[in-house]
């Protein structure tokens, strides 16, 4: 059994919006019966606003999920507003969605693209991608080069298998996953350039006092950095945390943690 | 409340099992190795267990029986076995419908040099009987086949293959998946040409963890796991008793039940597909109406997914399961219905039911009146509104 959000639950148990609506303005669709899940979507307009919306899904309880949550996302929006929607905004509303199901989000997405192309034909601006084709990479699940770069750019993918559970693409017979591994090493996300020095230590000491001082001050405890050298960072655990049994864990669970990963993934973390 | 209407992923162990099995998970814990009294009950038990299993089996002898820890190595065993010993064959026929557990090792076997030729199934399941024969050749080491597809329920005549297997190639062993046969069909294996033939325990309510595997007597492979001496050298490490004497019990009853297996839960079985067929205007079965096993059915239903009907079904208390794309974590549908050449309106929603001598009439009862509402909910959101009403028209 898939670990569904409540959210999710809710919204396949009672879907919002469901059905067609006959003057509909604009309709966008995506997926379809062959490859398993498909949606049509439809936008009511007044003045450049969405009165309305109505979905219908042929897919499963995340893809359900995922169209119903968007209508109620882009109700009472201007076009202008909901053009900057992404796939990403679709799985965050629904309070994530399992990695494997995250093409459900896709899938929600493009079919407001479609929409959203139909009404702004040549004008449509898509996300700020770098010119990158409409040439079709997987045949299986018919995905285009410009879909994978846009599931990597929106959602900071780094490795095939995440591909094929945003887009489907390789999902099939696999054929294309040469062809997407390419694509991936040129637009996956750019590692941090590296600090300087000076840099490195203001940005721990922001993080520590931003993000980590406060939850330790939760718990009636508190840190002071003391030191950095190099790749390592001395600090002292103070207030309820200096007398804890566990604040090594705090130590190392956390507060190392945290630093990885809001500044660099080498960090190492000594208590003075 | 829980329906479950899910036997072919496995079972509810029988609390006759169970009892059966506790003493030697409480104070019959003696390795039946050791040289002292106390081991001496958990050898006999092994020994009795032995026996029970010949005879589900149907096999001639005790010696022609291997415990195993669960179907899958069993299928190895036979599998990697049978090819060791005949190292200069390098052909192998199976059907595109085996289990996941068998195909995946012969597409591993494929890269390994191995010339594997898949027989494919008509529309109603069944094999191509003719292709088979046309692909037995001198160089084919081995030929497997399960006894009933685990999707679909639909039989293989495996008692006649083996007949055809042994007149063209006297040599060619025939190694056959048992897993979803078992306590369904009576084996009787040693009126076959049958070499081979694996079993899982919790298919036939014994626990998860315990399988076995046949091996005529006449055919010598090696062990798949090699060390100690137990099973006679062919399956290393200390006997599971507990678990042996658990799936002992179980064949036995499985073999008591075969009748009621036959006649009742067929009955059931038929009860709810007619009614389900009966009742929702988009449903069509997926398989041979009459080559079935007693407790299988499997039902399409148009422009539907499956995997949302399941969930729906779930919020019911009612358990089954899909071939649909998304409930597998796979991107694809079932490779059997596939292979059946099912159409795509009806391949993603698929749901099989498969019951148990525990189903009740209350529960085909409750399932047939709770279904139809489920899917109008689900038909209601698709987006072939046009498609289904014209089903709906044409039925």
């Amino acid at each position: 059994m898939w670990d569904y959000s409540d959210k999710v639950m809710d919204h396949y148990r009672n879907p919002r919006n469901v059905g067609k609506i006959d003057d509909a303005d604009l309709i966008g669709e995506a997926g379809s019966l062959a490859c398993g899940d498909s949606l049509k979507l439809f936008i009511k307009l007044k003045d450049g606003i969405i009165v309305d919306a109505k979905f219908q899904t042929f897919g499963c309880g995340s893809a359900v999920a995922s169209s119903s949550i968007l209508t109620e996302m882009i109700i009472g929006k201007s076009l202008d507003e909901v053009k900057n929607i992404t796939n990403k905004d679709i799985a965050d509303q629904l309070g994530g969605l399992p990695p494997e199901k995250m093409h459900c989000s896709v899938m929600g997405h493009e079919a407001l693209e479609d929409a959203l192309k139909k009404y702004y034909g040549d004008d449509y601006v898509e996300l700020n991608i770098p010119e990158v084709s409409d040439n079709v990479i997987c045949t299986c699940f018919n995905v285009t080069e410009h879909q994978i770069v846009e599931a990597i750019e929106v959602n900071g993918l780094t490795t095939v298998d995440e591909i094929t559970n945003y887009t489907k693409a390789g999902g099939a017979c696999g054929r294309c996953k040469g062809a997407i591994k390419k694509i991936l090493e040129k637009h996956a996300p750019k590692k941090e350039t590296k600090l300087s020095a000076a840099q490195m230590i203001l940005k721990i000491n922001k993080v520590i006092e931003t993000v980590i001082a406060p939850e330790l001050q939760k718990d009636g405890g508190d840190i002071e950095l003391v030191d950095i050298e190099d790749n390592k960072v001395f600090v002292k655990l103070q207030g309820r945390c200096s007398s804890c049994k566990n604040s090594i864990l705090t130590l190392k669970s956390f507060v190392e943690t945290t630093l990885q990963d809001k500044v660099s993934q080498d960090i190492e973390v000594v208590q003075v | 409340m829980v329906i479950y209407l899910d036997n072919n992923a496995t079972t509810k162990v029988d609390k006759r099992v169970l009892d059966e099995m506790l003493p030697y998970l409480e104070d019959e814990y003696a390795n039946p190795s050791s040289m002292y009294q106390f081991s001496v009950k958990s050898s006999k038990a092994i020994a009795q267990a032995r026996a029970q299993m010949k005879d589900f089996f149907g096999a001639k002898s005790e010696r022609e029986v291997i415990f195993t820890s669960c179907g899958s190595e069993s299928a190895n065993m036979a599998i990697k076995g049978v090819l060791a010993a005949n190292k200069n064959k390098r052909h192998i026929i199976t059907t595109k419908v085996e289990h996941a557990c068998v195909l995946n090792l012969y597409q591993t076997l494929e890269k390994q040099g191995y010339e594997v030729d898949y027989i494919g199934v008509n529309s109603s399941g069944e094999l191509d009987i003719e292709e088979l024969k046309e692909k037995i050749k001198p160089d084919t080491a081995l030929v497997s086949i399960m006894w009933a597809n685990n999707e679909t329920g639909v039989i293989f005549p495996v008692k006649e293959i083996a007949d055809i297997i042994k007149s063209k190639n006297p040599e060619t062993k025939f190694f056959v998946d048992g897993v979803q046969a078992s306590g369904k069909l009576d084996f009787d294996l040693k009126s076959t040409n049958i070499d081979l033939l694996g079993v899982s325990g919790h298919k036939f309510h014994a626990p998860k963890g315990i399988g076995a595997l046949y091996v005529k007597s006449d055919v010598i492979i090696p062990p798949l796991i090699v060390g100690g001496h137990q099973e006679r050298g062919m399956r290393a490490g200390t006997e599971n008793v507990p678990y042996i004497v658990g799936l002992g019990v179980a064949a036995t009853l499985a073999q008591d039940a075969l009748k009621y297996e036959l006649t009742e839960i067929k009955r059931l079985r038929d009860k709810l597909e007619t009614g389900i067929l009966k009742r929702v205007f988009n449903a069509r079965l997926n398989s041979s109406i009459s080559n079935r096993v007693p407790n299988t059915s499997n039902i399409g239903f148009e422009y539907i997914e499956g995997e949302l009907i399941l969930l729906h079904l779930s919020d019911l208390g009612i358990c089954a399961s899909s071939g649909s794309a998304c409930t597998s974590g796979s991107l694809e549908p079932s490779h059997v219905l596939r292979a059946m050449g099912v159409p795509f309106t009806a391949l993603h929603g698929s749901i099989r039911f498969s019951l148990s001598r525990y189903t009740t009439e209350e529960e085909i009862d409750y399932t047939l009146d709770k279904l139809p509402g489920v899917i109008d909910k689900i038909v209601n959101l698709s987006p072939y509104q046009d498609e289904l009403n014209h089903l709906r028209n044409s039925k």
